[in-house]
């Protein structure tokens, strides 16, 4: 679907024409990301950042489709098909596997950056919950990938982070070891292992990228949000996709690009950890066992139980980690605010910049050392970042006054250039 | 009863007063019936793939261990490896043994004695899995000067769970003790675990 005054695909090379009347693809990609798909004309850069997961998601399946021609999925040739066969025997080898290990980075940097943006301008709220509700399965879809992917070096971190998400699962009463055995297929992490998160990592990428063709269909239904978060009235609201976004969009890539280049060329190793260059020993833990950086805030919130309580502390640390996701879920109908945008909402938006720095704080938790004080701080953030959607949230949207909004998204974009005066003008002339 | 030969079709039936009258239960029972096959066929199809996932024959093959037990000294360990996990076999000095045994059971977090956890007139012999049963670390104290921990058995450098001389978890995070695995005395040297 799409706005009526949206353009429509008419071919005018021959060959197209005949494509198009056979199988209408080039009119579904016009429609899509061309200039077929009319968008507000209002976005700021903060709507780059799902174009540039897509990139992201690209840039990891090539580099993933060549790196994997050269890897030894058995847990006797893994660690050294990758550190020494990939980094001085294949050719350009090094770049391709430093481009994925920091694309993984720079994809869940961007992802985080989106999902913060829908919190921020509402973007989960109805007619998008859809929308939202995609985004979060592609998230968890991602995160799985990335864990497995990390798993594939076979370093020491890679052997015992399958060995503590695998242990996850013994925490489920009764059948929790069963679980964990079969996901391992085996007693504790081996090539079974090794070639099945190999098998799988190769396979999730794509059903993410279907996930994230019902995400685009999703949002295609209402049409993209705005920093206003006021629907598009007309069509002088909005602006064809391209050229107007493909190329602020194209600008977006740059940076991305250029940051992304920085980090394979001058700090290669600097979002790793040392102790993956050491191969995996079945007898011996590492003494500082963390995940990768965007793992860091679950793993605090892992962390953070300490006591049982009527269930073990293990299982409770399990369940606010899968529930601090899973809670993302619900988002759309405990915010029960009709407006949209935190702009307009001044409570919600100190509530959102409060729990951004609880998150960094949890991040910053998950990635140091257990000590009594890191333990109590993810303790008080862990319980922030559930009050804040369990409790803040549905408070705020039901005390708050907003801000009035804009008749329309031209009425705000005029009146940020100081041009609301010449409409009121023309208005009265 | 209607039949073909009336004229009538298969999921019809003719009403009081000669009416034709629908008759669901002929097609709905066709339909239960075909569906319930196709479930059990893809029943059929998912089981061998989700039970591929268990561990293999070679995997399972490796689930017995003997250990030579001549040279463990009391009061050290070894640490050696069972079904590719880390097995820790301990000999007990008679202190750390009074020590185990000096603790009320009914305060532990998993109340179990020494004597519940090793053999008959071997009570010296603590053998366990070298995995903490928080989130599966190695556990230090079975090497030559590793940390012990709080209470002189193991520590998991992990999370903090420290484990007693029996093997018994009693501070830190995880939640049962050390898991002894099965395993008999062929001689009084030689143990087959497993």
């Amino acid at each position: 679907m799409s706005f009526p005054w949206a353009k429509q695909y008419e071919p005018k090379n021959p060959v197209m024409q005949w494509v198009d009347s056979r199988l209408p693809l080039p009119r579904f990609v016009y429609n899509a990301v061309g200039a077929g798909y009319p968008v507000p004309r209002n976005l700021n850069y903060f709507w780059n950042f799902g174009i540039l997961a897509g990139v992201a998601l690209v840039v990891q399946i090539v580099t993933g489709i060549v790196l994997a021609m050269h890897f030894h999925s058995s847990a006797a040739g893994a660690f050294e098909s990758v550190n020494v066969g990939m980094m001085r025997d294949v050719n350009a080898g090094w770049f391709l596997r430093f481009t994925h290990a920091n694309g993984a980075s720079m994809f869940l940097a961007v992802v985080y950056i989106h999902i913060f943006r829908g919190l921020y301008y509402g973007s989960y709220k109805a007619p998008r919950e859809m929308v939202w509700l995609l985004g979060v399965l592609i998230f968890l879809l991602i995160m799985a990938t990335a864990f497995m992917g990390y798993v594939l070096p076979w370093g020491q971190m890679s052997f015992w982070g399958a060995q503590v998400i695998t242990g996850f699962f013994s925490a489920i009463p009764v059948v929790g070891e069963w679980i964990r055995v079969w996901l391992l297929g085996g007693y504790a992490p081996d090539d079974a292992t090794l070639n099945r998160f190999f098998s799988l990592h190769y396979l999730l990428p794509f059903v993410i990228a279907g996930v994230i063709i019902l995400h685009i269909w999703a949002l295609h239904i209402p049409g993209s949000s705005n920093p206003t978060g006021v629907e598009v009235k007309g069509e002088q609201d909005t602006v064809p996709f391209h050229p107007y976004y493909t190329a602020k969009d194209g600008f977006g890539v740059g940076v991305f690009m250029i940051i992304f280049a920085t980090l394979i060329f001058f700090f290669p190793d600097y979002l790793g950890h040392p102790d993956n260059y050491v191969v995996a020993n079945p007898l011996s833990t590492p003494a500082h066992i963390v995940p990768e950086w965007y793992f860091w805030p679950f793993y605090a919130i892992l962390r953070a139980f300490t006591a049982d309580f009527i269930i073990p502390a293990k299982l409770w640390g399990v369940l606010a980690m899968f529930g601090s996701i899973l809670l993302l879920f619900f988002l759309p109908w405990l915010d029960k605010s009709p407006v949209r945008s935190a702009n307009f909402r001044p409570m919600y938006r100190i509530a959102f910049w409060v729990l951004v720095l609880d998150v960094l704080v949890l991040g910053y938790c998950g990635g140091s050392t257990a000590t009594p004080g890191v333990v109590i701080t993810s303790q008080i953030t862990a319980a922030y970042y559930f009050a804040h959607f369990l409790i803040i949230v549905p408070i705020i949207s039901r005390l708050e006054t907003p801000k009035p909004l804009p008749n329309s998204i031209t009425e705000a974009v005029l009146a940020n250039k100081g041009g609301s005066r010449m409409t009121e003008t023309a208005v009265s002339a | 009863m209607a039949t073909l030969e009336d004229g009538v079709p298969p999921d019809q039936t003719v009403g009081p007063g000669g009416e034709l009258l629908e008759n669901p239960r002929r097609r709905d029972y066709l339909t239960y019936a075909a569906v319930s096959v196709a479930a059990v066929g893809a029943g059929v199809v998912v089981l061998p793939l989700v039970n591929s996932m268990n561990p293999s024959a070679d995997v399972l093959a490796q689930s017995s261990t003997e250990i030579d037990l001549s040279a463990i000294e009391p009061g050290q360990a070894i640490k050696t490896s069972f079904r590719k996990q880390p097995l820790f076999v301990r000999n007990l000095t008679p202190a750390e043994i009074a020590e185990a045994d000096k603790v009320p059971v009914s305060s532990l977090r998993d109340p179990q004695t020494l004597e519940q956890r090793t053999k008959e007139g071997k009570t010296n012999w603590l053998i366990t899995l070298g995995v903490c049963t928080h989130l599966g670390c190695v556990p230090l104290g079975a090497g030559e000067g590793e940390n012990r921990g709080p209470f002189g058995g193991y520590f998991c450098p992990c999370h903090g769970s420290a484990y007693d001389t029996a093997g018994r978890i009693r501070q830190g995070p995880a939640p049962t003790n050390l898991q002894v695995p099965e395993y008999e005395f062929t001689s009084d040297t030689v143990v087959v675990v497993g």
